[in-house]
């Protein structure tokens, strides 16, 4: 069976099961209710912290899955923080972004060694950046967005990926992430691709220990600006 | 897969033999047990939040019509296709149907346990399309012909030792003398087998672990990446879920979760948590071009309302078979089929019949773990005594427990006679195994003895015992 009998088959199974009819306006009502307040339930209490503290937990939480932090004053200072972590690294100095306005806004011309290539991730990529549109401090979780700003292949082709993030953009819980991204994409909208990520790709399919680096980036370097 | 359940006391046999998957079953208490206690102690609101998953679940449920209708409706404004399957044969022609349109001869899979119950892979590899496994566990499994044996580690049974051997086997092209002894160079080894086939597929096919109706999205939570290569690379992405997945808001989906990696392998948060919502739009220079959501029935709405109902709450976070003495004993090919330890001796009956699954919830000893480590606070062995009564009723039960059963209730719904027979036994047997305090053989009870000292009962019946503690001042 497919097509609109199919629908009608299992819409009228379910009816049946829960003994309603499809015309009950109170049970749309309670339906619409929700989808349109979307009503928070129990945040936990850490996800509340605020200033210094949410950006230590946020830290705190993204290093205890093997991410590396790093701290820049302002985006002038992340062209030396990305040449001496791929120096250090012994990464090749050349690396591949999106369009986004805040990556744009680095003076890459402090850092004359490094090659930045535009566009969607390659599978032989080496290094990629973008940027995180926002973040939950509550378990060190960047909200990535897809589009032509950062390329969603750009987060897991590589082998090592590099994430910025303004500090004001790391919010408590992911209930305030999803409220910062329902007011740029509007109400029960989403961009095609979010991408909630917590560290470097991880696997413990042999025997239970963990390797990191099993499709995705071996390694997540989070900056934080500002 | 063809169901193997009847065989379950067969199997469950054989495995307590099985010396390697003894030594991979043994390490789950250090791994998942220990982590699942660690993140449940991180989190003082932890079992708060269970209660919640469960009233979002339950809101859900009662209102799952309208959610599904809400949720078809952001779809496709956004774009994607939904095919709403009935049975697995229906899911399984849509798929078909959309990869011979796609013209795919290679299909790349993120892990799909949905995808296990309707047998994809076996039908799209007779009508001539290869489908490859991008999960590292379901990659070593798919190499093996096996079945998954646990719902989050498919391939916990097996040895480093055996992945080596398999991958000796199966990557021919590679050097022959190259260096395979340890996790770390077998992961590196999957992965670049795996990247080519990553960037080659036409279509890839993903499972999901949630669906949102306030916008239309499917939600995946891996660890590898493998599932976002899986649907971000190929041209067209077919999700496949079953109906139950749904809920309202992306609020609800926090609330699940916060519960489902803790529960499932004791990670604050899983890796990579992902919301996918139609293809790609204008401007996106990649994601797919095509979306397809196949919504499987399957046996749902039969449990909806029934005594299996809370089943449907179930999120497949594997907690339960964690922390079961009877999966830790056998390990999860016993069990036969696609969904092993409680909750499969639940779901497994529901979805393929009680006389083919019947052994399975019989496979308990009540002990109620996996009841109190639920995240969704799924009563599942009073479920699987629902599962007991309906096969008692349907004549399943060997006449020979039916006999002792029969006997038992004699004598049980006669208070005067079961005390009299007690008392006369008690003393007896404390008698007789006075010398070593326990039987190594006893008439009647070969069943225990054979594997198993019975103790010996010290003399006076529980009744007796009570009267004389009452009689104390």
């Amino acid at each position: 069976m497919s097509g609109p009998q199919a629908r009608q088959s299992i819409l009228d199974a379910v009816r049946g099961a829960l003994d309603v009819k499809d015309d009950d306006t109170a049970r749309k009502l309670t339906v619409q209710k929700r989808l349109k307040s979307h009503p928070a339930n129990l945040v936990p209490e850490r996800a509340k912290a605020t200033g210094n503290a949410r950006l230590k937990l946020f830290t705190d939480m993204l290093e205890g899955q093997s991410a590396e932090v790093s701290r820049a004053k302002s985006v002038n200072d992340i062209p030396e923080i990305i040449t001496a972590y791929l120096r250090e690294n012994n990464l090749p100095a050349e690396l591949r972004t999106g369009s986004d306005e805040l990556l744009g806004h680095i003076p890459w011309d402090k850092a004359p060694t490094l090659t930045r290539h535009f566009g969607r991730g390659q599978g032989d990529d080496a290094v990629t950046m973008s940027r995180a549109r926002t973040a939950a401090a509550e378990t060190g979780t960047l909200f990535l967005t897809s589009g032509e700003e950062n390329p969603t292949t750009l987060n897991f082709l590589p082998d090592t990926h590099i994430a910025v993030i303004r500090a004001k953009d790391i919010l408590g819980s992911y209930e305030d992430a999803w409220n910062a991204l329902r007011k740029v994409y509007g109400a029960r909208t989403l961009p095609r691709t979010v991408n909630l990520v917590s560290g470097p790709s991880r696997t413990a399919d042999i025997e239970q220990i963990i390797v990191m680096g099993a499709h995705g980036p071996r390694r997540l370097h989070v900056i934080i600006v500002g | 897969m063809k169901p193997q359940s009847r065989a379950f006391k067969t199997s469950a046999t054989q495995a307590l033999t099985n010396e390697p998957l003894q030594r991979a079953l043994g390490g789950i208490k250090y791994g998942f047990v220990a982590n699942r206690a660690r993140a449940r102690a991180n989190l003082p609101e932890f079992d708060q939040l269970r209660d919640e998953a469960r009233d979002v679940k339950e809101h859900t449920l009662a209102h799952l019509d309208l959610y599904l209708e809400e949720y078809e409706k952001k779809v496709t404004q956004s774009g994607g296709h939904i095919h709403w399957a009935p049975t697995a044969t229906d899911a399984r022609d849509a798929i078909l149907k959309i990869c011979r349109d796609a013209g795919a001869r290679t299909v790349t899979k993120g892990k799909t346990m949905v995808g296990e119950e309707i047998a994809i892979n076996d039908h799209l590899e007779d009508a001539g399309i290869r489908p490859v496994e991008t999960d590292l566990g379901e990659y070593l499994i798919q190499i093996r012909k096996e079945p998954p044996s646990h719902i989050i580690a498919p391939a916990i049974h097996l040895t480093k030792d055996q992945v080596e051997a398999d991958f000796r086997h199966t990557h021919t092209s590679l050097p022959y003398d190259r260096v395979l002894e340890e996790p770390v160079q077998l992961v590196a080894e999957a992965r670049k087998v795996l990247r080519e086939q990553f960037l080659a597929a036409d279509v890839g096919i993903t499972g999901a672990n949630l669906l949102i109706a306030e916008t239309g999205s499917s939600v995946i939570v891996t660890n590898e990446g493998n599932g976002d290569l899986t649907q971000c690379l190929p041209r067209v992405h077919i999700v496949i879920a079953s109906i139950e997945k749904i809920v309202p808001t992306l609020e609800d989906a926090n609330t699940i979760l916060r519960v489902l990696a803790r529960s499932a392998t004791g990670q604050e948060f899983s890796t990579y948590t992902t919301f996918s919502t139609g293809p790609k739009r204008p401007g996106d220079p990649d994601g797919p071009e095509e979306y397809h959501v196949v919504l499987l029935d399957n046996g749902r709405t039969e449990m909806l309302g029934s005594e299996f109902h809370d089943m449907l709450r179930c999120i497949r976070c594997g907690a339960c078979m964690n922390h079961c003495p009877v999966y830790g004993a056998v390990g999860g090919h016993a069990y036969g089929w696609v969904y092993p330890g409680p909750m499969g001796a639940v779901l497994a009956p529901s979805l393929i019949g009680i006389d083919e699954a019947g052994h399975l919830p019989n496979a308990s000893t009540f002990c109620g773990r996996c009841e109190a480590v639920c995240p969704m606070r799924i009563p599942l062995p009073k479920m699987m005594r629902h599962w007991r009564e309906r096969e008692y009723e349907k004549g399943n039960t060997p006449a020979r427990y039916k006999l002792g059963m029969k006997l038992w209730a004699f004598a049980a719904k006669r208070p005067r006679l079961y005390q009299a027979l007690t008392g006369l036994a008690m003393p007896l047997l404390a008698r007789f195994g006075k010398r070593s305090g326990r039987f190594r053989t006893l008439p009647l009870a070969g069943g225990w003895t054979r594997h198993r000292d019975l103790p010996a009962p010290q003399g006076k019946t529980f009744q007796q015992l009570w009267r004389e503690r009452e009689a104390r001042p």
